[in-house]
């Protein structure tokens, strides 16, 4: 019955991980970028629905209606200000850059928010559980994996039936052609990456809600998101959720054995699948 | 928006544009009259598809020595230079290979001019595309992938179409169907520019032509009085 | 022209004038433990060991391109074989230096078979995740502390010299050498046959390949070295600390985005850049320490504006206006006029 219970829990815990994996997924999709801030952006999206949820008292998935705009705001200055000019043939740029990132974000939420660990209130949906024969499943985490699907399928659609998915597409095609169209791809990108940290702010909230964070912890989740993106297969939105899931029945199984070996074992499937098939289980082949 | 007939829709002056550290035009002039189909050919490497980046921003320049319609753009990007109503039908063909043939056609007009150009109207210059239209572009022949290319370029409705090496690679019945379109887009009213290395078929859809000779203009004539031989000196620098 | 003639130098007489300078500046150095106080002497040594471990990442990611942010694997890995081979195999401290490299090179082969399955910046977040993965199973040893760490015993320490004043000179002259010998395998590894190589991939990798270059054996030697020097780095820095635990033998900011800041200020793909760069970082640490964070914050922010105005760094923009180099590795054709 443990068993069954840690790959269940497992599973819905796998749904957070997609949503840590899909902005990481989509940036690289469209603009080959890897944002090593992006676990760190992920806890600043935890910190502003903290502040919301503070300030105006409200429900923390009622934040969402303010961090979420917020976050893609961010994105979109973040992208246009700093991220585009380290945009080219050299991987160093981006990586670099996005490494200082990570470390002023990391020490401005420290120097505003302090080391202390913080956690969102968002009262009976906290606890609330639903039963299932002898298990019980909690309906944070149900909620979580289903709004992952929700989120997953939702990208999905506006990266492929849309026109600003259109131009996704075409300027990671082919930069110079989608510049003849008309497309400004420092409009897109900046609107890719107002997209990937709307779904951080997702992920944020959804994470402020269940543990408590602080400051120091993006690269942690940093790590996960990309686990799940290798582990799902490199451009593969719906692969980010089976990574994801694949991830975080290995913690859940792994705490199962050892309490110790939650994070470990998860790294370790994720050590095999790269040793097995680097490029992922589901790789989109371009 | 002034129409003023005696003033060219493009005039390219003292153009001296790199490619890479290679310089590929020099100090060259060129115009395009409002209307008019415009042949420009030469020999590979003779600075055609440098003069056709450079015109539609993917190369940039001095802001004065590119004019359209009296206005100075060697400076814009190319989604500037797109939006006034220039569109290339590059060389190659570089459709976007994630989209379909639709999408291809379709993110060709996401710019929003008005004009006659629209999907129906493709698919009516077309009709395979319209058979086709849910396939990736890659799944189409070469000639079938050039329509698209040429496609997107009208979808965008542009005043001044340049057209680079559209029969590059092609076989020749599939260049001759592409090449019988053509009066039926320059009817239109629009200014066209079609860059060729087959001579022949440049002079004969074209009112005027140049011939760039390593970077420079060699000649400069109207297609139907140039001689075969002015044409071959100017083409291979021979005396 | 008939009397002219060309000459392929290396050196000219700016870098004799330097080359002197340099004896001199070591012979201070070398003498430090007679004329400096025990403060700063401890600011020195770490400072020869962030040297050594920015030396080290410079060769792996400017010269190599192999961009990790993963190196405190071995560090981590360097600090705690010093505390297990000299607590349970009862090695001599100076001894057990030598072995934990030879030890993070063992180690380094099956990781880097690993990790270069990955590509670019997805190479980079793989070596993350084997640190992680090393931090999480050194926590889980009970014997070495667990999670909490241990202390190296008296009786270890004092193995090395009996009088605390003979500790100190010692650990210092260890992390001086330990410098001084990085930059001289960085700099006689770029100046063979292989270091050539290395330059070749990175101005062009295809042209590289064409030329019959190996570039996967390459990368993989630089890798595998670099990792057993700082594994040895590490353990120096550890017998310096006396105590270790997984959170700071395997700390990326401490190990790692300290070391890349170095770097990129310096300049990357110079062996001056680090030296360079690592004068700066403790000068502004020395400065802005009492300001906790914000000097953090103001390290990523100068990161980050020297990346994106002038990636070449500090000694790229020195080196492009006096056409100076310290440690010449470019060959340069001279014109001579013969008598």
């Amino acid at each position: 019955m443990d068993w069954i219970n840690a790959i269940i829990q497992g599973t819905l815990l796998g749904g957070l991980y997609a949503l840590f994996a899909a902005g990481l997924s989509l940036i690289f999709g469209v603009m080959r970028l890897v944002n090593i801030a992006h676990g760190d952006l992920i806890v600043l999206g935890a910190y502003l629905g903290l502040s919301t949820t503070l300030v105006l008292g409200v429900h923390p998935l009622t934040a969402l209606l303010i961090v979420v705009p917020l976050m893609a705001a961010i994105g979109y200055v973040l992208q246009r200000g700093i991220l585009n000019q380290t945009l080219g043939t050299d991987i160093l740029p981006p990586l670099l850059v996005t490494f200082g990132l990570s470390v002023i974000i990391q020490n401005s939420l420290l120097e505003v928010y302090t080391a202390d660990p913080q956690k969102m209130d968002a009262g009976v949906l906290e606890t609330a559980s639903l039963p299932l024969g002898d298990l019980s499943i909690g309906v944070l985490p149900l909620l979580t994996f289903v709004i992952a699907i929700v989120v997953i399928g939702g990208l999905q659609f506006i990266f492929y039936k849309t026109a600003l998915g259109r131009a996704f597409r075409a300027v990671s095609d082919n930069q110079d052609i989608a510049q003849l169209m008309g497309l400004n791809r420092r409009h897109i990108y900046g609107l890719a990456m107002a997209l990937a940290l709307a779904v951080t702010a997702i992920a944020a909230i959804l994470l402020g809600i269940r543990t408590s964070f602080d400051p120091s912890i993006g690269g942690g989740r940093l790590i996960f998101g990309f686990e799940a993106v290798i582990i799902g297969g490199l451009g593969n939105l719906w692969g980010t959720l089976v990574g994801g899931v694949i991830l975080g029945v290995a913690q859940t199984i792994g705490a199962n054995i050892n309490p110790g070996w939650q994070l470990l074992s998860g790294h370790i499937v994720f050590l095999i699948i790269v040793a097995i098939r680097p490029n992922g289980l589901f790789p989109k082949v371009n | 928006m002034p129409n003023n007939s005696s003033e060219p829709i493009l005039k390219v002056s003292g153009l001296n544009s790199h490619y890479g550290d290679f310089q590929a035009l020099y100090d060259l002039d060129m115009s395009v009259e409002e209307g008019e189909a415009l042949a420009i050919i030469g020999a590979n490497g003779a600075g055609k598809s440098t003069l056709m980046r450079s015109v539609c921003g993917l190369i940039s320049n001095d802001a004065a020595q590119v004019q359209y319609r009296g206005q100075n753009i060697g400076h814009l990007r190319a989604d500037q230079v797109a939006k006034l109503g220039i569109a290339l039908v590059p060389e190659g063909r570089q459709l976007f290979p994630s989209l379909s043939v639709e999408e291809n056609l379709l993110i060709g007009g996401q710019i929003g001019r008005e004009g006659v150009w629209s999907l129906q109207r493709v698919f009516e210059l077309f009709p395979i595309l319209e058979e086709r239209r849910n396939v990736p572009s890659t799944a189409l022949s070469g000639g079938q992938q050039q329509m698209v290319a040429i496609g997107r370029a009208l979808m965008s409705n542009p005043d001044l179409l340049l057209m680079d090496e559209i029969s590059l690679g092609l076989a020749s019945v599939i260049i001759k169907t592409i090449y019988d379109a053509l009066p039926g887009i320059i009817d239109e009213g629009m200014s066209v520019v079609i860059v060729e290395q087959d001579i022949t078929k440049a002079l004969s859809v074209s009112s005027r032509v140049y011939c760039l000779q390593e970077g420079r203009v060699s000649l400069e004539g109207q297609s139907s009085t140039v001689s075969r031989d002015e044409i071959s000196r100017a083409y291979f620098g021979v005396e | 022209m008939a009397d002219t003639t060309y000459q392929i130098k290396r050196y000219n007489n700016a870098s004799h004038m330097i080359a002197l300078l340099g004896v001199v500046v070591l012979v201070i150095l070398v003498s430090a433990p007679y004329w400096a106080g025990r403060a700063d002497m401890r600011l020195m040594a770490e400072l020869f060991l962030y040297l050594a471990l920015a030396s080290l990442w410079n060769l792996m990611a400017g010269y190599a391109g192999l961009v990790s942010v993963g190196q405190q694997a071995f560090v981590g890995i360097g600090g705690y074989m010093l505390f297990a081979l000299t607590l349970f195999a009862g090695l001599h401290p100076l001894v057990a230096i030598g072995v934990s490299g030879i030890l993070g090179a063992l180690i380094s082969l099956p990781v880097a078979l690993l990790v270069f399955r990955l590509q670019g910046a997805y190479f980079a977040i793989g070596t993350w995740v084997i640190a992680e993965v090393f931090r999480l199973s050194f926590a889980q040893i009970s014997a070495l502390g667990g999670g909490s760490g241990s202390s190296l015993p008296v009786g270890i320490v004092k193995s090395l010299a009996s009088s605390r004043s003979g500790r100190e000179a010692l650990s210092y002259w260890l992390a001086l050498g330990a410098a001084l010998a990085v930059i001289a395998v960085v700099y006689f590894f770029l100046r063979s046959k292989r270091g050539l190589a290395l330059t070749a991939i990175r101005d062009n990798e295809t042209a590289a390949k064409s030329l019959g270059i190996d570039i996967w054996w390459n990368k993989f030697t630089v890798y595998v070295t670099t990792s057993a020097l700082t594994a040895v780095i590490g353990s120096i820095i550890f017998l310096q600390k006396l105590r270790i635990s997984p959170d700071a033998a395997f700390s990326v900011n401490d190990w790692t985005a300290f070391v890349i800041f170095i770097v990129v200020i310096g300049g990357i793909g110079t062996i001056e850049g680090p030296i360079i760069g690592t004068l700066i970082f403790f000068a502004l640490r020395e400065t802005l320490a009492d300001l906790g964070t914000i000097y953090l914050l103001v390290l990523g922010l100068v990161a980050i504006v020297v990346m994106l105005k002038a990636p070449q760094g500090v000694w790229g923009f020195v080196r492009s206006r006096f056409n100076l180099q310290i440690f010449p590795l470019d060959r340069r054709v001279e014109q001579s006029k013969d008598d």
